[in-house]
Order: structure tokens, then sequence, then C-alpha cells
């Protein structure tokens, strides 16, 4: 038996029966329901393969975290559709957009932060944080970002409120739905669907926005001059988010989502979980006018909380894998209780621990503290550490140095040694910088470099680019006692010439094995041998 | 119907009817429908590139699909592309003479990156990936030139080749002093200690003594009488520390008695101009370059 037929035979005394007086009991079963737990339902047929999908019909629902759930989602929304259009003036020739990932020139603007490409790490960074971050709320209290905060949840909780505008609230949906393709059924099913791909086709023009400039863009989409690719990715999330967000809704949660299933192992006794507190609660049943409240529970069995819940889950049977903790059953349970006059908190945010006992209240002894949550922040505030250390030591003039492996070292006609250096020099200003290169490290080298002028000549490195120079480094024959066996210490140091600010780099200095070329004795017969010994390791 | 229905006791969830092992059961968590639709979906799908693409063997040939695609096809077109647009930098490499090269730091940065491409596939057999050489085969990354380290000295050594039988190949011919019996054992061996002598290498000064006497008369005329030899007629230097057949005395001995004269093929008639002036400055840029 599934809710669809129970459609089919909807009498009005559906409506009116009571769980206490003045509560109505919802004609409702979860979907994901534990059919042996739950007393008198038909198991259904069983044995299946495949199953149909059962359509939910989500109470709206009246309360504090309904409250801090709309406004997450003002808030949110509100940071998606609007951060693109935020300014930030970076001087002539470039972006004044402050968030902007510029793939075309390889750069990620955040405000006065611009990233290149090859500092990707620091997006590596923000996402340990975030994924670090996940573990830390779950820990606390659970599925927070699930239930609040994921933009599936969000999104749905969107498209829902849109569908209540059109098609009304629970029953008058389960009525529309079940009675025939009349106009009125017609054109609301039509006006929902047309909302929901209006609000795809924004999030979807919204996302392009982050990638190019804003304004810019927004006319470029209207008058169809835009980069196709920006029409492409607009098409992608519009439809994804029509998709995801209007039709799949909780099935994304259950069947496409990884996080539920890893969630459990950040979870333990102490933290704070929507739950239906069972000693409290039981056993339920319908409460008759000045019937005592002794001898039973509290819960009314009115079923409040099955029908406002979006995944279409009872809570009453557990944790479970389909629950979001979006606490929306909190707000339906209290509403209840208050009606019928019984403390608020039959299905509270509380602990496993305090669940135990029938004494305890919701929150009773929590612990904050524990090895579990100490770590994650640990952990976290290392990250944080490391990227604010990176952050705050970041240099807009780097180097990057490469020694020649192929060959390691040059022997010269004066017996003098040459080894060859690849330096790439990023200028991450937006000026025009002039620089030097120095080496230091061995008494007595000399340099050159392949298209310039003299031994320390000035390299123009133009405003936000790369410049790769080949750097030569000569010892020559007398200085060849100063090297210590094959490999030398040596520093790079590449200077800006107005401003002094530097970068360095250490490398080494490579020779042949056992350099006895001071002691002219056996000096060129030890160098030809190692002269054949490089080749053949170059062969 | 209801006595086949079993429930796993610990989450209410009704299992397969399965029975392993006396008690090993499955929970039935059927999938939703419109997964195994998404199934089919892919299914159909998939079968649009049997229309699109190659697909099928015939006989004697293949399906094209509807689009005609091929992939040797693709990567030809990718190529021709990819020489279009180097057109502009070959176009103005072909008109900048071989020394302004160097001026343009565009145009360097581009013949440096195909001389290395030509350099792997034609050079490297012989001078090695990192053109350091070999016994036999010159280090062209060190400052000693037989033929000349000028770029205009390499583009010509590269373009005819070196005794390579071109019209216009460099060319000189060492005697093969012992075989032919210009000298003999002794001379020869005094001549070696008297070459080593040059480079400081150690030596027997006798012999090397009454090696320089055999030096100007028989080696002096290309090798120059201060042995420094002569890039004109490819004789190297002896006097430095850069020995191409070895600098031991049999090395030197062996070279005297048989002659020397590596052979390298004229690359006019396998590179286009364009390609041979990007290997010169490659090979000019490897730090020997004069």
């Amino acid at each position: 038996m599934n809710v669809m037929q129970d459609h089919k035979k909807l009498t009005p005394d559906d409506f009116i029966s009571e769980a206490a007086p003045g509560v109505t009991q919802h004609h409702v079963e979860a979907i994901a329901r534990k059919k042996s737990l739950t007393p008198g339902v038909d198991a259904g047929p069983g044995k299946m393969a495949y199953a149909s999908r059962q359509h939910i019909y989500p109470k709206a629902a009246k309360g504090t975290f309904r409250n801090v759930k709309w406004a997450i989602m003002a808030f949110t929304l509100g940071v998606y559709y609007l951060v693109p259009w935020i300014r930030w003036d970076r001087g002539p020739g470039l972006p004044d957009q402050a968030i902007l990932f510029d793939f075309a020139h390889q750069r990620l603007y955040f405000g006065p932060l611009e990233i290149w490409a090859q500092e990707f790490y620091y997006v590596t960074g923000l996402l340990v944080i975030s994924a670090l971050g996940l573990f830390l709320v779950t820990s606390v209290a659970g599925r927070v970002w699930c239930g609040y905060a994921c933009p599936q949840t969000v999104w749905t909780d969107l498209m829902i409120a849109v569908e209540r505008f059109w098609q009304g609230d629970r029953n008058a949906h389960i009525r529309l739905d079940a009675g025939p393709w009349n106009f009125e059924r017609i054109w609301k099913k039509t006006a929902t669907h047309l909302s929901w791909l209006l609000i795809g086709l924004a999030t979807g023009g919204a996302l392009v926005f982050y990638f190019r400039d804003a304004p810019t863009l927004a006319v470029e989409l209207f008058n169809g001059t835009a980069p196709s690719v920006a029409y492409a990715f607009l098409g992608i999330f519009a439809f994804s988010t029509y998709l995801l967000g209007g039709i799949a809704r909780e099935q994304v949660c259950i069947y496409m989502c990884p996080w539920p299933r890893i969630q459990g192992a950040m979870l333990d006794r102490n933290s704070l979980l929507v739950s239906y507190r069972e000693a409290i609660g039981e056993p339920r049943g319908p409460h008759k006018k000045n019937q005592s409240w002794e001898g039973r529970g509290d819960c009314v069995d009115c079923k409040a909380c099955v029908a406002v819940c979006p995944m279409g889950i009872d809570i009453r049977n557990g944790s479970q894998l389909e629950c979001i903790q979006c606490a929306l059953c909190i707000d339906a349970c209290n509403e209840i209780m208050d009606k019928v006059g019984r403390p608020r908190g039959l299905i509270a945010y509380t602990t496993e621990h305090n669940l135990a006992s029938a004494s305890a209240a919701p929150r009773e002894g929590l612990k904050l503290l524990r090895p579990r949550t100490i770590l994650y922040s640990a952990v976290i505030a290392l990250v944080c550490g490391l990227m604010g250390w990176a952050l705050y030591t970041r240099a807009d003039l780097e180097i990057s140095v490469l020694a020649d492996r192929n060959p390691q070292y040059v022997a010269l006609s004066d017996g003098g040694l040459r080894n060859g250096y690849t330096i790439k020099i990023s200028n991450k200003t937006e000026v025009v910088r002039k620089v030097r290169i120095a080496v230091s490290g061995i008494p007595g080298i000399a340099t050159s470099m392949i298209g310039f002028e003299g031994s320390d000549p000035v390299i123009e490195i133009p405003q936000a680019d790369v410049r790769a120079v080949k750097l030569f480094v000569t010892l020559p024959r007398d200085a060849r006692g100063k090297l210590h066996g094959t490999s030398t210490p040596l520093d790079i140091t590449v200077t800006d010439t107005t401003s002094g600010v530097n970068s360095a780099r250490h490398t080494s200095f490579h020779g042949p094995e056992h350099d006895r070329h001071h002691d002219d004795k056996h000096g060129q017969e030890k160098k030809d041998q190692d002269k054949k010994d490089r080749d053949k390791k170059d062969d | 119907m209801a006595s086949d229905k079993h429930f796993d006791e610990v989450t209410g969830t009704e299992t397969t009817g399965h029975v392993w092992d006396g008690d090993l059961r499955e929970l039935n968590k059927p999938l939703p429908k419109w997964w195994l639709y998404v199934l089919y979906a892919c299914i159909v799908w998939s079968i649009g590139y049997w229309a699109v693409y190659p697909a099928w063997p015939t006989m004697s040939d293949y399906t094209k699909g509807y689009w005609n695609y091929s992939q040797r096809a693709a990567v030809t077109q990718e190529v021709a592309d990819a020489k279009a647009a180097q057109d502009k930098y070959r176009v103005a490499l072909s008109q900048t003479p071989l020394a302004d090269v160097g001026k343009n730091p565009e145009l360097l940065q581009f013949a440096l990156a195909g001389g290395q491409a030509t350099f792997g596939e034609n050079c490297a057999a012989c001078h090695g990936r990192g053109a350091q050489g070999g016994v036999g085969y010159p280090n062209l990354n060190d400052d000693d030139w037989i033929w000349g380290g000028q770029l205009d000295n390499i583009q010509q050594t590269i373009s005819y080749g070196i005794r390579s039988g071109h019209a216009k190949t460099r060319d000189s011919a060492m005697p093969r002093f012992g075989l032919d019996g210009a000298l003999d054992a002794a001379k020869i061996g005094d001549v070696a200690n008297y070459v080593r002598s040059l480079s400081g290498l150690e030596a027997d000064k006798t012999a090397a003594g009454r090696g320089a006497a055999v030096f100007a008369e028989n080696c002096a005329v290309c090798h120059g009488a201060d042995g420094k030899g002569n890039q004109e007629l490819g004789a190297p230097n002896l006097t430095d520390g850069i020995w191409l057949y070895g600098n031991g005395q049999e090395n030197v001995v062996t070279s005297i008695s048989t002659g020397r004269g590596g052979i390298m093929p004229a690359w006019d008639a396998r590179l286009d101009p364009v390609s041979v002036k990007m290997l010169a400055v490659y090979v000019h840029s490897l730090g020997g370059g004069k």
C-alpha cells in the first residue's frame, strides 16, 4: 500500500480523524518505513528488485527551525546571486570583479588576492578546511550541512515553496494529484514547472557570472554574443537545478550523495541529533479529551512529524540514513505539544547518551569538547595556520630553478666546468619589473645567460608574466678544488633592481666524481673516464 | 504469501529470501526504478554512437557513421592547424638573418623550442639527447669546435654535413700515419707524447722533445705550429682539455696511426632551411656558441 493508492480512495473523513482534541491525524506513512516495526502496516508485495518512487507531499512547517531555514536560504541564495556583482578596483587593464575565476587567463581573483594556476594549492587548502569543517559540525550536531546549507537542500526547499504557492499545501496538493487532468490541474502544474525552470535559469545564469565579468556577460547573454561555453554551462546548470531540486529532490540525498554514508563515522554518543525521545513518547496513541497522561506517552500519533518530513521518513523509527536533520519535525511536534498541553521537545536535538534516560533533558550534560571535536578543531587550526602563513609569505616575485640533467655538467676546453640552469621568474605584479640574477655559494664562479650581454644583465619581466632564462654557471679550472664531491650547494637569487625584493632558490653545482683536476697528474685520464661513464649513463 | 516474508530482526527490513550458510541473509533494498530507466536511457544513447561514429566492421571496410569521424583525420587536421599556427614564426624566421634571431625574444624562444624538437628527432641518435656527445661524437655543449662555433659555422655544418658526399660538404682527411707507413711506431710514440704535453698531460719529456720535431714536420701543417688547430680544415685544437677520441697515450697513438675523420650527414635535403636555422640557434645556445 503506498501513498498514491491512498489518494485514490480519499474521503473527506480522511481529513477529520483526530489524534487529540483539535489535532488532526495525518494519513501518512513513512516512505522509507521499516515495515515490521510499523504495526498494522502491510509489508507490501516484497522481493522487488526495483521500487517505484513514492511521491512525498511535505506539509509546510512553522516554528523556530523553519525560520532558521528561511533565513539561511535567504542568506545563501543572496550570497550566490549577488557576489558576482561586487566590484573590486584592481587598477587599469584588470578585472574589477571581486570574485572571479578567470580560466581564460588562468587566474583566480578573491578580492585583494590573485591566485595563479600554479598556486592552485590554496584552493586545495580551502577544500581541506571545508571538509574538516564538515567533519567538525557533523560530530557536534549531525548533518547540519545536509539540513540547512547544502545547495540540494536549499534549492529543494525553494522549489517546494514555489510548488506550494501554485498547488497548495500537502492536502490540496494530494487532492489535485488524485483528481482528473482538468484545466486547474494543468495550469497549476505548468506554472510550477515554468517557475522551476526559471529558478534553474537564474541559477545557471548566476553561475556563469563567476567566470566572466558579470555586467558585460549579462548584456552578452541577452543579445546573444556571449561565448558558447557560457550558454552551455547556463543550460547544464539550469537543467540540473530543475531536475535535482524540482524533480529528484530526496532521491539525490538517498541514492546519489555519498555523504550520508560517510557521516556515520563522525557521529558518537555525544553528537546532537534530531531524535524522537522514545522514553517520553511511548506508548503512543490518540489522546481523548480529559484522558489522563498517566501511564502513556506524550506521542498522540498525529504523524505531523511524518507529514512535514521532506525525506518522507518517520523520525520515530530512530536514526536513519535518509534523515537530513532539517529539524522540521521538531517544529511540527512542538506545535502539537503546545496544543495538547504537553512539554515541548518530544522530538529534539539531543544526544544518544540522553535518549537512553527518560528523565534526562535533551541537552543535559552536553559535552562539546571531546577528543573527536578537539582533534578536528586542531587540524582545522593547523591547516588555517599553514594557509595563512603561505598567504602571508606569498611573494609577488618568484623563481624556480631547474638544473640541467642531461648533461649534468660540461667540461670546457680550458679545463673548467659548466652547469646549466633553467630559471623561471614569475612577476605577479601588474608592472614591468627589472631583475638581476645573482649566484653564490662557490668562490670563483662566473655566470652568463643566453640572449643577454654581459655577466650580470638586467632582465625585464612583463607584468603578470613568467619569463624563462637559461643561466650558465662556469667554474674555472683552478677553482675546481672548491667543489665538494659531485654536488656542491649553490644559491640563486633574483632581485628586483628598483624595490630590492628578492626570491632565492637553493640548488647544486654538479661535477665529475672524485674530481681531481687540480691534481693534474691524473686529472685528464680521470676526466676522460668520467666522460665515458657519463655517456654510458646517458645511453 | 505472508509466510514467505522474512524480516531482519535488527533493521526490520525485509530480506530477499535467499539464505547462505544456514543463516546469512541479504536485506532487500530495491533500487529505485528511475535508476533502471537511466540505465535503459544510457543503452539507447549508446546505440546513437553506432549511428554517428565508426562502429561495425564490414567485409572489406567498416561503417563510417553519420559524422564520418576519423581519429586519423582529426590528428591530421590538428597537425595542419599547429603548422598553420607556426607559420607566422616560420615566415619571420626565414626572413630574419641568423645573427639577428637572438635579438627578438619571441622569435628566439620559438627557434629554441623548434630547434630542440628537431634536434631530438634528427641529431640525438649520435650526439645524445642532451647533445652531450660521446667518443667520436662531439659534445655540443662545450666550447670546443672542430669546424667553428659561430652561428653561421654551425648552420653550414648542419646543412652540408662533414665528409657527407654533399657538393658543399666540409671535408678534410687526416693521414693514416701508421697504417700508410709514413711514421714508424717509435716516432708515433714520440709525437703522441708531445701532443699530450701540449695540453698539460703527463708525458715522457724526452720522448716529447723528440716528438716536437716530428710534429713540426708532419702535423703542424693542419694543426698549426702551436697545435691550436685550424677550424677551416677541421683540425682540432690539441692544446685544450677536450679530446674527442680520448687523451690516453694509447688513444692518441691510435688516432695518429689510423687517422681520424668523423662523418656527419648533410641535412639540407632532409630538413627545410627554417628547421636548420632553428637547429643552429639551438645548438649555439647550448652554451658553447661563439
